[in-house]
């Protein structure tokens, strides 16, 4: 008896099995829940075969968007509120305390020249484009918090439509420039010995007295490093942006985006504190791009090598003692 | 007020591309440019499957929240659209869309995209209901007039389904326990953070 019902029951399973997994998934097993969650844990995208030429429309389902808004809304903006306004205020608070940092010896009238018309010419072509590309890219951050609600939607859209334009067409200046910058000044900024001595000395600012120093010291070899590489990585990601889909899928321009944006607020700050030190946090700092002429006090305490080799070459012009010269 | 959705039950779509041809009529969309797409997976392999797929209109919309002009809004019946007076066509939008829906009627030229273009859900856009620019603009506003999207209207085996969630979930539940199968919901995971039982 008990055996006559195993045989049935086996018989029945034997009949109602393969009719289940015949009704069951007649097709394949897959399931869009699983692979979302799949794609959303491993930043994958769920792409398949379409029928239209535009390649991009062939991805189903991209999670990882999620992963760029949140830099976009929320890292992105920290870091950058945090590197700018904090730079502004170490800046601020730097001038307070230290105040300008003066020519001890006074100023002696007679000058050198620091950089010629090209150095200078190509100096502000860089510095020009950098402060419209630097003001237009943190307005798509910060545009639609802080001045959006000033200015109203449409006056809004109409400025960054045109800083959209401004920050493509100026990346072109700045790249040329940031090129020359490397071919004039390369050969100057080569890290040496005489960098760790000042960097043990606190340089020059933050420091007492002038560690010795030849054409540019080792804060200046800094931004000038800061801004050629931090330039380059900035061209390349932005021209990867600029030209869409052109070697490019999704997820590379959300990469390129997050470099160029990242990249960009930390030259910004570096930058902020190169104004500084070239325009009110240093006497006679800014003729050497101004007038391309600096005095030879100046140039005796900040880059004494350099001035001496300088002034062997050539002696320094104006009369001595005479009172400076306007600048022109 | 209705909380309007899109749900493709992909053991139905048979890839015709109707509604594709549909959305393009309706709303005289240039070329170029797809509000909606079908996209095979597994294409030829056990599990293929076609899915219609166009803007979600997500809830809590990454589009929205990274637009740098803020120029979307979200409808009563929580249909995502965008203003394209102030859109600016920075792409942004289409980094943070899952979905790939946004789309520019230029690409390539020194980042001048164009003003941003994507499914209305046939709800046209900020201009008056059912206006010539309106239209130019954004196309019918099928909404305005008490009629669903097109392409869910249309669709010959009825895989599309457009109108309230909560409605076509049930309907989507109540195919997959009469056949007993379904591959589920595609998107609703990533753009309104459910699941419906597949
Ligand atoms: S599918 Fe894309 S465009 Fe549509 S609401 Fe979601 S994020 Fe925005
Ligand atoms: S392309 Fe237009 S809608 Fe999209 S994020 Fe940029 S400005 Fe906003």
């Amino acid at each position: 008896m008990r055996a006559l019902r195993y045989l049935l029951l086996a018989l029945a399973l034997g009949i109602t099995v393969p009719a289940l997994a015949q009704q069951g998934t007649p097709r394949g097993v897959v399931s869009a829940e699983e692979l979302e969650a799949a794609a959303l844990r491993q930043g994958g995208i769920i792409a398949g075969r379409h029928t239209i030429p535009d390649a991009a429309q062939a991805n189903l389902i991209q999670p990882e968007g999620k992963a760029w808004r949140d830099f976009h809304n929320v890292t992105l903006a920290w870091v950058g509120g945090i590197a700018v306004l904090g730079m502004l205020g170490v800046l601020i608070m730097f001038y307070m305390m230290r105040g300008k940092v003066m020519v001890h010896g006074g100023m002696s009238g007679r000058t050198i020249t620091r950089f010629n018309l090209l150095e200078r010419a190509n100096h502000w072509m860089v510095a020009g484009s950098f402060i419209v590309l630097g003001l237009t890219g943190l307005n798509l951050t910060f545009g639609r918090h802080i001045l959006l609600p000033v200015v109203g939607p449409y006056t809004f859209t109409a400025i960054s439509e045109w800083g959209k334009i401004a920050h493509n067409y100026l990346s072109f200046p700045f790249t040329l420039g940031i090129v020359v910058m490397l071919l004039l000044w390369a050969k100057d900024n080569i890290p040496g010995r005489l960098d760790i001595e000042w960097f043990k000395k606190g340089g020059g600012l933050v420091g007492k007295g002038h560690p010795d120093s030849k054409r540019f010291n080792a804060g200046q070899k800094m931004i000038f490093w800061i801004t050629v590489l931090g330039g380059a990585a900035v061209a390349v990601s932005g021209y990867l942006l600029i030209f869409p889909f052109m070697g490019t899928d999704v997820s590379d321009m959300q990469l390129a985006h997050i470099i160029h944006a990242l990249v960009s607020v930390l030259m910004i700050a570096a930058i902020l504190g190169h104004i500084y030190i070239g325009s009110v946090g240093m006497q006679g700092a800014f003729d050497a791009m101004g007038s391309g002429q600096v005095d030879v006090n100046w140039a005796k305490e900040h880059h004494n090598l350099w001035t001496a080799e300088q002034l062997a070459k050539r002696p320094a012009s104006g009369a001595p003692g005479a009172q400076a010269k306007p600048a022109e | 007020m209705a909380r309007m959705k899109f749900l493709c039950d992909a053991d139905r779509c048979i890839e015709c591309n109707a509604c594709v041809t549909a959305c393009k009529n309706e709303h005289e969309v240039p070329w170029g440019i797809n509000r909606r797409r079908v996209v095979t997976i597994n294409d030829g392999k056990p599990g293929e499957r076609s899915i219609s797929m166009a803007c979600m209109h997500c809830t809590d919309a990454p589009c929205a929240a990274v637009c740098p002009v803020s120029c979307f809004y979200t409808t009563a019946d929580a249909i995502v659209l965008h203003d394209k007076d102030l859109c600016i066509g920075c792409g942004y939008c289409f980094f943070a869309c899952p979905f790939g829906a946004p789309q520019y009627p230029r690409v390539g030229n020194f980042g001048g995209r164009g003003k941003m273009d994507k499914c209305t859900y046939c709800a046209g856009g900020p201009q008056e209901d059912n206006s010539r620019v309106e239209y130019t603009q954004y196309g019918a506003n099928r909404i305005a007039e008490g009629k669903l999207p097109l392409c869910a209207e249309m669709c010959s085996t009825k895989a599309l389904l457009a109108g309230d969630g909560d409605m076509i979930a049930t309907i989507y539940r109540e195919r997959v326990s009469k056949r007993g199968y379904g591959s589920g919901a595609w998107g609703w995971r990533t753009a309104y953070r459910m699941t419906v039982g597949g």
